[in-house]
């Protein structure tokens, strides 16, 4: 028995070793120079300064954790009490059929109609009233953003095509044409209304 | 399904038709100590790591000897991983200054990652500090993934020698899985998705100030070499609470496929892996054929239901898809991927035994969730986990045989070995136990109020919540309907038990049945040997696989997301 105790030990230290600190540290090491951008979470800057990650969601909200109209409002979020708290990223897990989600998102919905005075034939996309897996999904659908548009517009005094154009600027594509969704970054595109000259 | 959905699945197909079979013949060479591309670099390392840790390479083992080294790395491997653990607050690399982690919590963990299955009964970001996260998670994410490989690859040996006593030598297998196999292909896979944008940092979580003025807190850690592994090694235990839906973990909709790539592409390589060791690579096309049409099938079928909408929403939201909106059942999910590949994503995840979600599954419609179920229950061999897949099948088909055998009358055989009463016994075993500790506990639990009380949603869904996790852990899958609230101390050690039961009560049994048919000698085929490379044979054995299921969990299917799917369409 003792053959093969010893073998155990030693192989758990030796793997512990080389997968659990070579590795990752190699590694990051290696990562950091050549894809720093990337390996640091793609931090994105407004007006010089750091103002978050293009890759997580975040909240354009006052400090009542009222919508803001002068930015376009991400998903829905079940990150955490307020919404995107990165620290606590998770779905809802409601399930298909319960009331609860058919009541939240019935809710959602009146609360986006009136926000964006969205009129009642006009129907809303559903991102915009469900919440994601992450709670930190950073985009919206292209048709979302255009039915908040105007409202932006209008609290910001700009013209619905600059708005509109900058959403076809904040709009990333699928990749390669086939991978993915063509989806709207808010963060990206707030960042674009926030830079206009005059804002 | 949008036609863009089928192209993406076609994609994933593709590049597992252009890989899995170089990778497979690669490893055949590796476990038949044939010359092998990149010896130079590997064998130096081999032989140090033998020479520390007193192993003899040339040392071949009897299965119980196997077995045993097995058991005893797994011992080790728990009381490190749960020491780590436990002691975090008095290590290094802690730049949260997270306290140790509670012992129901710990040993849960320990269990979860040891056994492949990564059930997880916490949030990564606030619970593991990042050398637990390194030192601990990412190396049983290797080292389980390796044992799960190397007990295939023993049975493989067991059935092709003849009259042999060994089946390999279990210390030299692991190594050399870990050097040449899951080591080279992690380091691939991490710098592939850091290129695109998986963060990969040392620092501690840092503070930004928001656009609009508010704090949020970014999260930091080795991401990309532990996504790598905790992917390619069929895991699924992943840093952060949402797993692959997360940002940082799964950042865009490339990545979102290749980690499906990677997730399937071990489990469909060790089928050529075994034609090519058996000397008759068609009759690993065979078994590959099975597990082609189980994940296919599953696959579309997810996918067709996932895009489409939820009915129990209202008609003043749009669900379909359409040039400027995205289509589908969008609750827990990510838009940068979209309904079909996030479908797609769960499957191949439910399929592969890898806990990793890139959508939440508890929001999944009921069949979808359903769907995502039956894949576990299959007992993971749609294509199954890196070598539990293999071994699951190959277990299959020789119960395939024995029926077909029962069926004509002739003695069964398996690559020219008589299939007999010890052989059988194991195998029946190997069927029965997992259904037996899944279907068990669920019902103990579902009879407790303590196990009542962890379930989040109403009606027939919160049955289905209970049974998923339980089938998850039996089956060392790890992925949840997440709203269940496994982190009591209850349900903690009840599905730590399961997890042990659904490795240790299955490994054994193969590596037994590995040394039963070793010992026999190989008998030429005759005209009353049923052919095992055949279409007929891959489909005897899907419908083999797909009927046991049925009649050992069609009951509780009915009850849960029959039964839901249903009330809400009537």
């Amino acid at each position: 028995m003792r053959r093969l105790v010893l073998p155990a030990l030693l192989l758990t230290v030796v793997m512990t070793v080389l997968l659990g600190l070579v590795y990752p540290l190699v590694m990051t090491g290696v990562l950091q120079v050549a894809f720093n951008g990337q390996a640091n979470g793609s931090l994105v800057k407004s007006h010089g300064a750091v103002v978050g990650s293009a890759l997580i969601g975040q909240n354009f909200t006052n400090a009542k954790g009222q919508p803001l109209v002068q930015y376009f409002q991400p998903r829905p979020s079940a990150a955490g009490a307020n919404g995107y708290d990165a620290m606590a990223s998770g779905g809802s897990n409601l399930g298909p059929s319960n009331p609860k989600l058919v009541a939240q998102v019935k809710s959602a919905e009146a609360a986006y109609r009136a926000f964006n005075a969205v009129p009642a034939n006009v129907k809303v996309p559903s991102d915009a009233v469900t919440t994601s897996g992450s709670g930190l999904d950073p985009d919206i659908s292209i048709d979302n953003a255009r039915l908040q548009a105007p409202r932006v517009a209008r609290a910001r005094n700009l013209p619905l095509a600059t708005v509109d154009r900058l959403i076809v600027e904040a709009t990333q594509n699928r990749i390669l044409g086939i991978m993915g969704e063509p989806v709207v970054n808010v963060l990206r595109l707030n960042i674009l209304l926030d830079q206009l000259p005059g804002s | 399904m949008t036609s863009n959905d089928w192209i993406q699945f076609l994609l994933v197909v593709v590049a597992l038709a252009a890989t899995a079979p170089l990778l497979g013949f690669y490893m055949a060479k590796v476990y038949s100590n044939q010359k092998s591309p990149g010896d130079c670099v590997f064998s130096p390392i081999e032989r140090g790591i033998y020479r520390l840790c007193g192993i003899d390479p040339d040392g071949e083992q009897r299965w119980r000897t196997y077995a045993i080294s097995l058991l005893m790395f797994s011992l080790v491997s728990v009381v490190v991983l749960y020491l780590f653990e436990r002691l975090q607050g008095h290590l290094p690399l802690n730049p949260a200054h997270l306290a140790g982690v509670a012992s129901p919590t710990a040993w849960n963990t320990a269990v979860s990652f040891l056994t492949n299955t990564n059930w997880q009964n916490y949030s990564g970001e606030s619970t593991m500090s990042l050398l637990t996260q390194m030192t601990g998670l990412t190396v049983q994410n290797f080292l389980s993934a390796a044992a799960g490989i190397v007990v295939a690859i023993a049975l493989v040996r067991g059935i092709v020698r003849g009259r042999s006593k060994t089946i390999g030598n279990f210390w030299v297998d692991l190594t050399r899985t870990v050097t040449r196999i899951l080591l080279p292909l992690s380091i691939l896979a991490a710098i592939v998705l850091v290129a695109s944008d998986v963060i990969q940092n040392l620092g501690a979580n840092h503070v930004i100030h928001t656009l609009a003025g508010g704090h949020q807190t970014l999260p930091s850690g080795a991401i990309g070499t532990q996504e790598a592994i905790k992917d390619l090694g069929t895991n699924g235990g992943g840093p952060f609470n949402a797993n692959s839906a997360h940002p940082f973990e799964n950042p865009n909709g490339f990545t979102n496929l290749f980690e499906i790539w990677l997730l399937l592409v071990i489990p469909f390589a060790l089928p050529f892996t075994f034609g090519k060791m058996a000397g008759k690579v068609r009759q690993g096309i065979a078994v590959l054929a099975a597990m082609l049409i189980l994940w296919m099938g599953s696959g579309i079928a997810v996918m067709l239901l996932e895009t489409n909408a939820n009915h129990a929403i209202g008609p003043g939201v749009t669900q379909k898809a359409s040039a400027t909106t995205l289509g589908g059942n969008l609750v827990g999910k990510e838009l940068r991927f979209g309904a079909g590949p996030s479908a797609l994503f769960n499957s191949s995840a439910t399929g592969t035994s890898t806990g990793a979600v890139d959508s939440m599954s508890d929001s999944y419609t009921a069949l979808g969730g359903g769907v995502l179920l039956f894949n576990m229950m299959l007992g993971e061999v749609s294509p199954g986990g890196t070598g539990s897949g293999l071994y699951g099948m190959l277990i299959l088909a020789i119960l395939s045989v024995f029926i077909a055998g029962l069926m004509v009358g002739r003695t069964p055989e398996y690559l020219g070995k008589k299939i007999q009463a010890a052989e059988m016994k194991l195998v029946v075993l190997y069927v029965l136990i997992v259904p037996f500790a899944a279907l068990g506990f669920a019902a103990l639990s579902i009879m407790l109020s303590s196990g009542r009380a962890s379930i989040a949603n109403p009606g027939a869904h919160g049955l289905t919540e209970m049974i998923y996790a339980f089938t998850s852990a039996s089956n060392n899958n790890g992925s949840a309907f997440a709203g269940f609230n496994g982190a009591t101390t209850y349900f903690n050690t009840t599905l730590g038990f399961c997890m042990l039961i659904g490795r240790f009560a299955v490994m054994i049994p193969v590596l037994a049945i590995a040394g039963s048919l070793g010992r026999k000698q190989t008998v030429p085929d005759s005209a009353g040997t049923l052919p095992t490379d055949t279409p007929l044979f891959a489909t005897l054995l899907t419908g083999v696989t797909v009927i046991i299921v049925g009649l050992t969990y069609f009951p509780v299917l009915a009850l849960g997301p029959l039964v839901e799917h249903f009330v809400n369409h009537v």
